[in-house]
């Protein structure tokens, strides 16, 4: 069962209530080396409520077939299902236009449309590219292939030993060559928020158009695409406690208007001659192909999981999560925190004493504590903080307290063992 | 619980604090780097052979406790050996570490790395010194990777 308490006016919020959001998760009830499993590695992938789950077992069962091509009663059902989800995307971001959402694979697939299809629009040999040191691979290397394939510049926004970007360097890059700043709204790998709406208005000042990779924020706090102004933002639907496989781009309907399709195929034409096609209206034209229909039904789903608890909740319980854990975990000796920026996701990567992560993450997984160990897929970062690995606890609204002081024991075993 | 006592033993923690062998071989006849990208254990192997018969072998490196470990426990084993012999050595390993191993006593104290076979995910660093070595011997010029 779902759990519903409506997200009433801000004088009557009510506390999150964790324990019946757990009965919703079935996977969190389970033992793991004969511990309860306490599952914090959110940042990789979230887990699924049971609306989730069923919704795409009912999607199976009662409604599957293709969409936009039969006359049929069930193709008919399946472009409903799947065209509401997209509404539900819409109005999760707060998005102009139905047009302006692609559904994708998730966030890797999105940005390299955007390299792909972009780049052929608007970026050329010698022009600049800005990334910044707290990027994803997923939103570096998509930039180093285009920079390889035509001749373009990539420029790295500086990061300071707190985990914040240095703002004033960020200006100083832009210059008339660049062509777009791609950068992360929340840093996986330490947790940092960046301040996006100022960094999109400063671009904005240039007349540099931005893409935000949302991957990070979205599952924490509420996006408004139009508040933003940003021209894309992108995010995976895994992390975001819906399915594996689906993904969105969110993109400015006169961009995509002129971008060039990414793949072509199915679905994304209307006219097809050997000499020549014209192309589908949008968003279909950046959707070749069968899609994963049933993933956007179960991504549809979860938006309707964290819609009904509400950010406001979300929000405010997951940083306080965050506080304690922080202040928890600098509590253990020898421990020490690398990213500490003021404004902060509820991700916290550390380093025990000279231990490798991988053996901390090995210790904790035999009491049931599952984390992250490694680079987080952001080893130049990685190497700024001169580190080869971290380990990550990321944290989600079904996390709880007492999971923390569990993380709290366990560490101190592993200094027992190898400290 | 026992598991994990099994796999982090006294020995290899003492040896993941304080490998043995470690430092650059100076007159080196065989070399190579190993990196596992999973983890980032990097490994730099540098071997003396003369007449068959391995001399002088050191690492530099980093890495997990399982993977310093390991790489210092190879060093000290290998001294003295036969290249000939190295092969067999490695396919003994393997099986240990992968839990196929029948007697673990015969490779001696290279057996306190029996308990990885418990852990999967941990094979790779244990063996990516072995994976190392046998690059060098074969003198390719790529980097080694365990994947
Ligand atoms: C900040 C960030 N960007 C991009 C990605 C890539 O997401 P996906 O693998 O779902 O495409 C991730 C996921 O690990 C991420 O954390």
């Amino acid at each position: 069962m779902n759990t519903i308490v409506a997200d009433t006016s801000e004088s009557n919020q009510t506390q999150l209530d964790v324990e019946s959001i757990r009965a919703d998760f079935p996977l969190l009830d389970q033992k793991i080396h004969g511990h309860s499993l306490i599952y914090f590695d959110n940042a990789a992938t979230t887990q699924k409520p049971n609306s989730v789950i069923q919704i795409e077992k009912d999607f199976y069962e009662k409604i599957n077939a293709n969409v936009h091509r039969g006359v049929h009663t069930l193709s008919d059902y399946a472009t409903n299902a799947y065209e509401n989800a997209r509404e539900k995307v819409r109005d999760f971001i707060n998005a102009n236009s139905l047009r302006e959402i692609v559904f994708l694979k998730g966030s890797t697939e999105a940005i390299n449309l955007v390299a792909s299809s972009f780049g052929q629009l608007r970026i050329s040999k010698d022009d600049e590219i800005i990334i910044s040191y707290l990027e994803h691979h997923a939103n570096i290397i998509p930039w180093q292939l285009l920079c390889d394939r035509i001749g373009a510049r990539l420029k790295v926004i500086p990061v300071f030993d707190n985990g914040e970007l240095d703002l004033q360097a960020y200006e100083s890059l832009i210059n008339n060559r660049t062509k777009l700043i791609a950068l992360t709204h929340v840093s996986n790998a330490i947790g940092t928020v960046n301040p996006v709406k100022e960094m999109i208005n400063t671009a904005h000042c240039s007349g540099v158009p931005v893409l935000i990779d949302g991957s990070q924020a979205v599952p924490h706090e509420k996006i408004d695409v139009q508040e933003l102004d940003c021209e894309f933002y992108v995010f995976s639907g895994h992390k975001l406690y819906g399915p594996t496989g689906i993904g969105i781009l969110y993109a400015k309907e006169s961009l995509l208007n002129e971008m060039p399709p990414y793949q072509g195929g199915g679905e994304m034409i209307r006219v097809v001659t050997f000499a020549q096609s014209t192309y589908n209206d949008l968003p279909y034209k950046f959707e070749a192909g069968t899609p994963n229909i049933a993933g956007a039904v179960g991504l549809g789903a979860a938006i309707d999981y964290i819609t009904a608890i509400g950010f406001s909740r979300i929000t405010r319980y997951e940083q306080q999560l965050l506080d304690y854990a922080t202040k928890k975990l600098l509590s253990v000796e020898g421990l020490k925190i690398i990213g500490q920026a003021k404004n902060k996701a509820p991700v916290i990567s550390f380093v025990l004493e000279d231990i490798h992560p991988h053996d901390i993450g090995t210790i904790l997984d035999h009491h049931g504590i599952a984390v992250r160990a490694g680079h987080h897929c952001a080893m130049p970062l990685m190497e700024r903080f001169g580190l080869s690995a971290t380990v990550r606890v990321s944290f989600a609204f079904y996390n709880t307290f007492s999971e923390v002081d569990r993380l709290i024991e366990g560490l101190n075993e592993v200094r027992r063992m190898l400290g | 619980m026992s598991a994990l006592r099994e796999l982090y033993q006294q020995v290899i923690i003492d040896h993941g604090r304080h490998p043995r062998n470690h430092g650059i071989v100076e007159n080196a006849t065989h070399s190579h780097h190993g990196y596992n990208p999973l983890c980032g254990d990097k490994l730099n192997l540098t071997i003396n052979i003369q007449d068959e018969i391995i001399q002088d072998v050191k690492f530099i490196g980093s890495g997990c406790a399982i993977s310093i470990a390991s790489a210092s426990l190879m060093t000290e084993i290998l001294r003295g050996k036969k290249i000939d012999h190295v092969h067999e050595l490695f396919q003994q390993v393997h099986q240990l570490l992968t839990g196929h191993c029948e007697n673990p006593e015969q490779l001696g104290k290279l057996s306190v790395l029996s308990g990885v076979a418990e852990f999967p995910a941990r094979v790779k660093c244990a063996t990516l010194s072995w994976h190392t070595l046998n690059a060098a011997l074969a003198q390719s010029d790529s980097p080694v990777s365990t994947e």
